[in-house]
């Protein structure tokens, strides 16, 4: 009867609401970067799902529908796009062009890298459109061959790094004007950064989300030219 | 609120319906996010129709990607065989792409800030 019941929407919805919840609640409590609610959930939920020898498969059945809400928020990202267009339109040129140089530094260096430390061909194809949003890396990876459900798997992980040090990071090297850090979160770590980046600052959100959409267009452009380039690897 | 969440969906839609009839890798999604850009700046939507459903959502963005990233649980083992070259490229690069971007694009701007004085 337990195992019909995990194999329904609700356990899923449930396990995923209550978990974050309750992460969320560590991450105001401590105040620390490292308890990022997004991180801490995912490694939660994984957790708790192997120690109960409960399948991946169960989970989505409800995770499905807490994904699908990810659609309408990008949509979303319209509206703070819109509100601080003018601020953004200001500043098109170094906004284009750092989200350009963004995309190029992030396909080299993460398929060179791979490379050099003897990655597999699979595994250098499925890293290059790591920083780029879920539904067009995987669009990508399918065009040049890489696997795509690692990809999707990769695109997580590469935003939880974003998410929870993107700011300190930014801070860090210098880069602490809103448009600057929002763009160089939301072209490293698409839609998990600009979580993040909305926290911090309305305007560097509405950047980020806007260099999720520019740093999927380019990246789907330049990626499939730049193998092409290198002989088709 | 439900008019809003309705517009969204509805954008998602458009977005999907131009996504796969022109066959464009750019996801539905991106494309509506385009598409209600374009509706408020003509008029077509109002702000205060969207603006409950869009804080709404986006205040809760994060939460939407846990599933995602517990799919990652799948590919253990082919992550477990090769992590030395996925973990470094993977962490390094986001690093040096945030750098990279943030500096470009903060040093393009100061320079056409002392341009314009």
């Amino acid at each position: 009867m337990l195992n019909e019941l995990i194999a329904t929407p609700l356990f899923g919805i449930a396990l995923t609401l209550i978990v974050y919840a309750l992460a969320q609640r560590l991450y105001l409590r401590t105040g620390h970067i490292l308890t990022n609610p997004v991180a801490v959930s995912i490694a939660a939920i994984i957790v708790l799902l192997l120690a109960a020898d409960i399948p991946y498969q169960a989970y989505a059945v409800g995770g499905d529908y807490i994904l699908f809400l990810l659609g309408p928020s990008v949509v979303a990202l319209g509206l703070p796009l819109y509100t601080r267009r003018a601020e953004i339109l200001a500043k098109k040129g170094p906004i284009l062009v750092g989200v350009t140089a963004g995309a190029v530094v992030s396909i080299v260096t993460a398929s060179g890298l791979a490379w050099l430390l003897g990655g597999s061909r699979e595994v250098i194809l499925s890293l290059a459109p790591k920083s780029v949003t879920t539904p067009i890396a995987i669009g990508i990876v399918e065009k040049i061959g890489g696997l795509a459900p690692l990809t999707a798997a990769l695109v997580v992980l590469t935003g939880c790094i974003g998410a929870i040090c993107g700011p300190e990071f930014c801070r860090l090297i210098g880069v602490r004007d809103p448009t600057a850090m929002g763009l160089a979160v939301g072209t490293a770590s698409h839609g998990i950064g600009t979580a993040r980046m909305l926290e911090e600052d309305r305007l560097a959100g509405a950047v980020s989300g806007l260099a999720i959409g520019l740093n999927g267009l380019i990246t789907a452009f330049i990626l499939p030219l730049l193998f092409w380039l290198v002989g088709g690897f | 609120m439900v008019r809003g969440l309705g517009i969204l969906l509805l954008l998602q839609f458009l977005g999907e319906l131009i996504s796969r009839g022109f066959d464009i890798p750019i996801p539905g999604n991106v494309i509506g996010m385009g598409l209600l850009l374009i509706a408020l700046q003509a008029g077509i939507v109002k702000t205060a129709w969207v603006q409950e459903a869009v804080d709404l959502l986006l205040s809760h963005l994060a939460l939407f990607f846990v599933p995602a990233g517990v799919g990652v649980m799948v590919y253990f083992d082919l992550i477990r065989k090769e992590w030395l070259a996925i973990v470094t490229a993977m962490v390094v690069s986001t690093f040096v792409v945030m750098a990279v971007t943030g500096w470009v694009e903060s040093a393009l701007d100061k320079r056409r800030g002392d341009h314009a004085e």
